[in-house]
């Protein structure tokens, strides 16, 4: 009953917005970035470019190591598992989203404090430590294979899901005890940026072809929701990356 | 030795609301004004990605650079203060147009409670309504005489909005009418006039149509496409001083920006403020820029750091409660609010505007009774639409694991099913809650970070116990919600998660130079030609986001300079 104003939802064309969103004043235009947009135009298509399908070359790793990824993209699957409502974090690329971000300026800190002196805190201060997250990733998974091989004498790839499960959960409940790292906080970093490598815009390697924003009825990058602001009940839409938006 | 450059009439620290307005103001009096802005030049063509919630909401892109100046926190004095390594509670802005490029747009005015609190808190309830080491205090400045620059503020960004019931008395209506009306918010209006409570729609400074201003600028209607905080506004829809009062200034030919310029002291007498030096952060340069009046309209921290560490003014000490530099550091009682879970109701909570809401204030400031209450002031209570995006937006009711199967299919099926009334608690400020300098933790150039010494208070647990449970009754009384959640229990303060960027006071107004640093034209007690202007002059912080009330007060601070400019000195007040 709610999807029936899915047919008049159609996402917003260009020319219908600038046309329909007041952007022009008395024939001038408003605003910077809805001007570039009145000058750009699509480009022929390729013959052939829309048959052959394109290989991903995004996923190739900047920082992990084989063994590392199998890891992250594992634990990752059971933190958003694929199911009945669609893929889950390994299919929608959210371990190469996570390798992506740790070879970046995120994986070093570089716009967090790192100067010393380093002294443990009350939990109200947030994180002390000396270590990058990339530091941090890198213990927590080894700590991951270490401790799913003192409970099964495996690396954590090789469980079975709920045995991986297992795992997950002595890292986010600290049963798990690390010296180096906390456990849960390494746990809550992993859980968060497979939230991200699901739902980020797919220019960052995951929530690949949409289909995290899919699943989960978020239109992406539209342009303007003027039209279905007052409306009650969802409006379904086909979603948009930040790639449809023109910048040659 | 640093470069010393020809003198100016104005510079002005910092080039956010608080330095737009004044540059604008000044310069259309002929006056020359030099604008310092540390960061980088904005415009709207910056923001044609901006559709990127990773980049701006979670990677912080419009935000300070951490790793060369950040805070540190302690609750209590006998805590060792630690640095604020990454971002959390509050997101501090930088760049051209400062951190009024990346607000929501909510644009309030303050209660004429708000501005004689003491006196009228007392008149009704006692002098024994005050716990210990409240020092609340009158800001030297009543709603009646401010009320002018509200309306100047609010005619210059075209805010949108309709009467508020139970607010002070305006003078003119809102210079564009309010924003759509999405069904949450009709649910809201409804169920809190139900309630015979006040209802009407946030003061929004996101446009609900095409406007042109008074100074004849022209910007484009809210297209309500959810990424409003934390992101720039690609149509310029939202008013932000890059689209407004900079351009403007701009105009005159009196005004120069000069970004990456890095204000690390300002330059004095003892009495008088002879100009600022600072550093040219693309070539590491130090330089000197004299000046007739220096103005710091940087954001509350550094507003107050400056002066501390150009000994300027007299700092706070909370042992003694003398001096003023630092006092009476105030935030924000954000938790308190009610959340509503729906089994048969989908809302497209992704289309929004940072200002898109609906609201009450039957239990802001003293429009209630708190005689047999534990606490003074109240919240706003609101439901807002700013448009939720999928990385930030993953609720589920309580006993739902926090990952795995059953997260997803809860995460993903309440996205669309979720309500949530939150209440912004007023802040009152206590003697134990400061800015100091940091003995220990140094910034880029070497010179200490600012230090905040702040926890919550009884008064801000009861406060928020109380505005959670009438957020709860509205949820209940919207209808349809099969599971409600009500957050009562305010914790320690935490620097950890977002909640708001709401930091104020440090260098307060009033009306005696023994208990406040500025008079009511933002003008220092201890250096005439010296004006602090931002929300660092709140000797309070109301139920309320505070950006009215600062612009308001800019534009006080423009005519006090003007005057002091004409009238060749002395203090104004």
């Amino acid at each position: 009953m709610l999807e029936q104003h899915e047919k008049q939802d159609q996402p917003v064309s260009r020319r219908n917005f600038l046309k329909n969103s007041g952007l022009v004043l008395g024939g001038l235009v408003v605003g910077g970035v809805a001007g570039s947009l009145l000058r750009t135009q699509q480009g022929p298509q390729q013959p052939g470019a829309a048959t052959a399908p394109a290989a991903d070359f995004n996923q190739a790793l900047m920082y992990f190591t084989g063994e590392q990824f199998r890891v992250i993209e594992a634990a990752c699957e059971r933190i958003f598992p694929e199911d009945e409502l669609g893929p889950g974090a390994k299919a929608l690329g959210a371990a190469y989203f996570i390798d992506h971000q740790l070879a970046g300026e995120w994986g070093f800190n570089a716009r967090d404090y790192m100067q010393g002196p380093f002294y443990p805190g009350e939990a109200t201060q947030g994180y002390q430590g000396r270590l990058k997250r990339r530091e941090i990733f890198d213990i927590g998974i080894q700590e991951m294979n270490n401790y799913s091989n003192s409970l099964e004498g495996k690396k954590f790839y090789e469980l079975t899901p709920e045995q991986q499960d297992t795992v997950l959960k002595a890292f986010e409940t600290d049963e798990v005890k690390l010296t180096t790292i906390s456990a849960s906080a390494f746990f809550a970093m992993l859980r968060a940026t497979t939230l991200e490598g699901v739902y980020s815009d797919p220019l960052y390697g995951g929530n690949k072809n949409m289909d995290g924003w899919r699943m989960k009825s978020f239109p992406g990058n539209q342009m303007a929701y003027t039209q279905i602001i007052e409306q009650e009940g969802l409006a379904k839409m086909e979603p948009l990356s930040l790639r449809d938006h023109q910048h040659g | 030795m640093a470069k010393k450059l020809p003198k100016v009439d104005v510079v002005v620290v910092g080039v956010g609301w608080g330095g737009g307005i004044i540059a604008s103001e000044l310069t259309k009096q002929g006056l020359t004004v030099v604008g310092l802005e540390r960061g980088k030049e904005r415009k709207t063509e910056d923001y044609f990605m901006v559709h990127d919630e990773l980049r701006y909401a979670l990677r912080y892109e419009l935000m300070q650079d951490l790793s060369k100046e950040t805070i540190t926190f302690r609750s209590k004095p006998s805590v060792r203060a630690l640095p604020m390594r990454s971002y959390g509670s509050f997101l501090l802005g930088t760049g051209l147009g400062g951190s009024g490029v990346h607000w929501n747009g909510q644009t309030f005015r303050f209660l004429p409670y708000d501005f004689e609190i003491r006196s009228k808190t007392i008149e009704r309830y006692g002098e024994k309504k005050f716990p210990d080491g409240m020092t609340i205090q009158d800001w030297g400045i009543t709603y009646d005489e401010l009320e002018p620059y509200f309306d100047r503020f609010e005619q210059m960004a075209g805010i949108s909005g309709e009467e508020n019931p139970l607010g002070g008395k305006r003078s003119k209506p809102y210079p564009t009418p309010p924003m759509k009306m999405p069904p949450a918010l009709k649910m809201f209006a409804e169920a809190t006039k139900k309630m015979n409570l006040h209802p009407y729609m946030m003061p929004s400074a996101n446009l609900s149509e095409a406007y042109t201003n008074p100074d004849g600028v022209s910007r484009a209607a809210c297209q309500y496409c959810g990424f409003c905080e934390r992101f720039g506004c690609e149509y310029g829809a939202k008013a932000d001083p890059v689209v407004t009062v900079i351009p403007v200034a701009k105009k005159t030919g009196k005004f120069e920006i000069r970004t990456h310029s890095h204000v690390r002291r300002i330059l004095h007498d003892g009495k008088k403020a002879t100009g600022v030096m600072y550093t040219d952060v693309t070539t590491g340069e130090d330089i000197e820029q004299p000046a007739d009046i220096v103005v710091l309209t940087s954001y509350v921290f550094n507003n107050t750091r400056l002066l501390l560490m150009s000994n300027l003014g007299r700092p706070y000490d909370p042992n003694t409660g003398k001096g003023v530099i630092g006092k009476n550091y105030a935030y924000q009682v954000i938790r308190g609010g009610a959340i509503g879970f729906y089994e048969d109701r989908e809302f497209n909570v992704f289309a929004g505007a940072g200002a898109l809401g609906m609201t009450i204030d039957d239990y802001n400031g003293d429009n209630f009774d708190h005689s047999d209450l534990n606490f003074i002031h109240g919240a706003n209570i609101s439901i807002s639409q700013t448009g939720q995006r999928p990385i930030g937006n993953n609720k589920v009711p309580a006993g739902v694991p926090g990952w795995g199967k059953e997260f997803k299919a809860a995460s993903i099926k309440y996205y669309t099913r979720t309500l949530s009334v939150g209440a912004q608690g007023a802040c009152m400020p206590f003697r134990h809650h400061f800015l100091d300098l940091d003995p220990t933790y140094k910034d880029v150039f070497g010179d200490p970070l600012m230090r905040i010494t702040f926890d919550f208070e009884e008064q801000d647990r009861q406060l928020a116990a109380y505005c959670a449970d009438r957020c709860g009754e509205i949820i209940k009384e919207m209808g349809a919600a099969d599971k409600i959640e009500v957050n009562r229990k305010l914790g320690p303060y935490d620097i950890t998660p977002y909640q708001s960027t709401h930091n104020t006071g440090g260098v307060i107004m009033g009306s005696s130079p023994d208990t406040s640093a500025v008079n009511n034209y933002l003008q220092m007690w201890d250096a005439e030609n010296v004006f602090v202007v931002g929300a660092s002059a709140f000797p309070h912080n109301s139920g309320y986001n505070p950006t009215g009330t600062m612009g308001a007060l800019s534009y006080r601070a423009a005519e006090g300079i003007l005057k002091y400019s004409k009238s060749g000195g002395g203090l104004l007040v």
